[in-house]
C-alpha cells in the first residue's frame, strides 16, 4: 500500500524557487493498476522519482507498505528500490552487450540471489511478461522495441516487488506495439496481482488502468476510476 | 554482490572494449616489464662485479706485520717492514676455525738476471698454498711445490710480465735465472692477470718460501700472511679469532699487525651496485606512473560513458558501494592482467639479455612479488578517484545524462 500524505517538493536553483509538487496526498492499494496524467512539466516526474524511492520529498512523508521512506538515507533508498520497486522506463532499459537473461537477472545480483535460484526466477519472470524462451539468449541490441519492453517488465517483476512503476513506457513504441505492452501490464495486474503504476500523458494509453489521477502545476487535480477501461486481449 | 558476480560484471565491461583495455593494460604491461628487466640487470651486474672481485680473492684476510693506525697514518717504519710475522704464526693459523688455506710469504726486491738481460723486481718466497688463496693459473709448467720447499730448492715460477720482461724471444721454460747471483730455473710461468693494482702477480718471481728465508733474505720473518676463509659470510669471525690467537701467540696486547678484509671493498661496491640498480628501477617506475595515469584516465572516460547504466543499475537497487566495487575491480583487473603479462615480458627480456651474453641476469622472486604488489596497488589508487565518481551519481540525473 501506497500513502502520500501532503507531499512537497521544492528544487532551488540561485535564488529562484520552483514547486514541483505542491502538498500532494493520495492512497494506492495494492493490486491497483493506476495512471499518473499531466502535461508536461506538471511534476509528473518529480512524483515518479518520489514514488520510485530515487529521491527524498522536502516535507510531507511517503509510506510505502507501511514504512517511512521519505527520511532514509542513500543505501536505504537503494534497499527500497531493490526489494519493493520495480522500473520499466521510457528509454535505456537494458545494459548494451549483455544477453536478455543477465539483464533480468541484474537486480537478483544486487539482491544477493544465486546461482540457479536466479536463473529460474528470471527465466519465470520472462516468460511472465511474455517473452518467448529462444530469445533469452540474444543480445539486448538483438530484440525489437516491444520485446526490450517485455524484458523492462520481466526485470522489473523478477524480485517480486510491492509496485511496478512504469514511466511512459510506449512513449518510443508504434501504437500496435504499445498496445501489446499495455496488455502485458494488464495481464500482470489481472493474474499477478501486481500493483503498477503508469506514468504518462497520453490519454489513450492512460484508459488501459483502472483510475486516474490528474496532475497539474504540481498538485492533484482529479482521482478518478476509469469507467471505459480498454482491455487488450493478447 | 559476490566476487563472482563482480568478476563477472567485470569481465563483461571489459571485453565489451577490448581495444581500448588492451591499449591501457599496455602501459601497465612496459612499466611492470622495464622494472623487473632492469632490477634484474641491474642483480646480474651486481653478481658478476662481486664474482669477478672474488676472483682476486674477496674471501682473502691479508695480515701484515705492523699497525695501520687510522687517522695517523702506517707507523714510520712502513708497512710490511716490521719484524712481527713468523713462521710460528702459520700453524696458528692453519688451525683455526673456518681457515680453508694460509698463504705465508716473504717478498723482497733484488736485481735479476737472465740471459744478458736485467731487472729489478719483487721476488717473492711462497708455499704451494699461494696460487690457490691468491686465485693464480699456471701457463706453463708448474707451481712451486711441497718438495721444492721441503728440499729449499733453486726453483723460480715467473710471471706473466717478468718472464716477457728477461726472455723477450724465447720461450722461459728449463731456463736458468740469476737472483741475488744465485742460480734458480725457471719450473712455470704465470698466465696474466691484468690489473691488479700494487705488487700484481704479473710482475713477480716466485720461489719456495724457504729458499727466501734461509738463502736469499736470511731470516725467517714474513712480510704477509694471506688467509682464504672457507666461507665468506664469516669474514668478520675468522678475523677476530686471527686477531685473537696472534695477539696471544706474540704475547702482546696492543697488536703488533693489521688485518685487511677484502669484504669492505666488495661492501663499498655492492652499495654503489645497489644505488645504480635503485636508479634504473626508479627510472622504469616512472612508465608504471604514466601507465596508471592511463588506467584513471580510461576509467574516468568508461564513468562518463556509462553514466546511464549507472543509474540504470541504482533504478534497479545498487548501492553506492556495489557501483564501487564494480569499477574499482575493472581497475585492478586490468593492472593485474597487464602486471602479469609485464613480469612474463620482463622476464623474457632478461632471457634475452642473459642469452646475448652481455649480462647473466637473475629475475628474483622479491622484485616478481613487488611489481605484483605495484600493480595491484596503482590499480586501487588509479581506480578508486573514478570508481567513486561512479557511486556518488545521483540516479535521477544519471538517467536523465545524455
Amino acid at each position: 500500500m501506497i500513502e502520500i500524505k501532503n507531499i512537497t517538493k521544492t528544487y532551488k536553483t540561485g535564488d529562484v524557487e520552483f514547486q514541483a509538487l505542491n502538498n500532494m496526498s493520495f492512497t494506492i492499494n495494492d493490486g491497483e493498476f493506476v495512471a499518473i496524467m499531466g502535461p508536461s512539466g506538471s511534476g509528473k516526474s518529480t512524483l515518479m522519482h518520489t514514488l520510485g524511492a530515487l529521491d527524498s520529498p522536502t516535507s510531507g512523508t511517503y509510506l510505502l507498505d507501511g514504512k517511512d521512506v521519505s527520511t532514509l538515507s542513500d543505501d536505504e533508498l537503494a534497499n527500497i528500490r531493490r526489494d519493493k520497486i520495480g522500473f520499466v522506463f521510457q528509454a535505456f532499459n537494458l545494459l548494451p552487450r549483455t544477453t536478455v537473461l543477465r539483464n533480468v537477472m541484474l537486480p537478483l545480483v544486487y539482491a544477493g540471489v544465486h546461482g540457479t535460484e536466479r536463473e529460474e526466477r528470471a527465466k519465470k519472470a520472462l516468460l511472465d511478461a511474455g517473452m518467448d524462451e529462444d530469445h533469452f539468449h540474444h543480445m539486448s541490441n538483438q530484440i525489437s522495441g516491444g520485446q526490450i519492453q517485455r524484458v523492462a517488465i520481466a526485470r522489473a517483476l523478477v524480485n517480486n516487488p510491492s509496485l511496478i512503476l512504469a514511466d511512459e513506457p510506449t512513449g518510443n513504441l508504434d501504437s500496435k506495439t504499445g498496445e501489446v505492452v499495455m496488455g502485458t501490464f494488464q495481464k500482470l495486474n489481472k493474474e499477478l496481482g501486481r500493483t503498477i503504476i503508469l506514468i504518462t500523458h497520453e490519454q489513450d494509453i492512460a484508459e488501459h488502468a483502472d483510475r486516474i489521477l490528474f496532475i497539474k502545476d504540481g498538485e492533484l487535480i482529479q482521482d478518478t476510476s476509469n469507467h471505459k477501461k480498454r482491455i487488450i486481449k493478447l | 554482490m559476490k566476487l563472482k558476480d563482480i568478476l563477472s560484471e567485470t569481465y563483461g565491461s571489459l571485453s565489451a572494449n577490448k581495444a581500448r583495455s588492451m591499449l591501457t593494460m599496455l602501459g601497465i604491461v612496459i612499466g611492470i616489464a622495464s622494472v623487473i628487466a632492469m632490477v634484474s640487470i641491474g642483480n646480474g651486474a651486481k653478481a658478476s662485479i662481486q664474482s669477478s672481485i672474488e676472483g682476486l680473492g674477496s674471501n682473502l684476510l691479508t695480515i701484515l706485520p705492523g699497525v695501520v693506525q687510522p687517522g695517523r697514518g702506517i707507523v714510520s717504519s712502513g708497512r710490511g717492514s716490521a719484524q712481527t710475522l713468523k713462521n710460528t704464526d702459520i700453524e696458528i693459523l692453519k688451525a683455526l676455525d673456518g681457515v680453508a688455506a694460509v698463504s705465508p710469504e716473504d717478498a723482497r726486491r733484488f736485481q735479476i738476471v737472465a740471459s744478458g738481460n736485467n731487472t729489478n723486481t719483487t721476488v717473492t718466497g711462497v708455499t704451494p698454498d699461494y696460487a690457490g688463496v691468491r686465485n693464480l693459473n699456471i701457463a706453463e709448467g708448474s707451481f712451486i711445490s711441497d718438495a721444492n720447499v721441503r728440499s729449499t730448492g733453486r726453483q723460480a715460477v715467473l710471471g706473466a710480465t717478468v718472464a716477457t720482461d728477461l726472455f723477450p724471444d724465447q720461450d722461459p721454460f728449463g731456463k736458468t735465472i740469476r737472483i741475488n747471483k744465485i742460480n734458480f730455473t725457471v719450473i712455470g710461468i704465470l698466465t696474466a692477470k691484468g690489473g691488479a693494482g700494487f705488487s700484481g702477480p704479473d710482475d713477480m718471481i716466485f720461489v719456495p718460501l724457504s729458499t727466501m728465508q734461509k738463502i736469499l733474505s736470511g731470516d725467517d720473518y714474513l712480510s704477509t700472511i694471506a688467509v682464504s676463509v672457507s666461507d665468506k659470510n664469516n669474514m668478520s669471525e675468522v678475523k677476530e679469532l686471527a686477531t685473537n690467537a696472534l695477539l696471544d701467540k706474540h704475547r702482546v696486547t696492543e697488536a703488533d699487525f693489521s688485518i685487511i678484509s677484502q669484504e669492505d671493498i666488495l661492501g663499498t661496491l655492492s652499495t654503489v651496485i645497489d644505488t645504480f640498480t635503485l636508479f634504473l628501477a626508479a627510472i622504469a617506475s616512472i612508465s608504471l606512473l604514466v601507465g596508471g595515469i592511463g588506467i584513471m584516465n580510461m576509467m574516468l572516460t568508461t564513468v562518463t560513458e556509462r553514466t546511464k547504466e549507472i543509474g540504470l543499475r541504482k533504478a534497479i537497487g545498487a548501492k553506492k558501494s556495489d557501483i564501487n566495487m564494480q569499477f574499482l575491480s575493472e581497475a585492478v583487473v586490468l593492472t593485474f592482467i597487464g602486471g602479469f603479462i609485464g613480469i612474463v615480458l620482463g622476464w623474457l627480456i632478461c632471457f634475452v639479455v642473459t642469452s646475448t651474453g652481455i649480462v647473466k641476469t637473475q629475475v628474483s622472486l622479491s622484485s616478481v612479488l613487488l611489481a605484483f604488489g605495484v600493480s595491484a596497488a596503482i590499480g586501487i589508487i588509479f581506480g578508486y578517484y573514478p570508481a567513486r565518481r561512479a557511486g556518488m551519481l545521483n540516479p535521477i540525473d544519471a538517467l536523465r545524462y545524455e
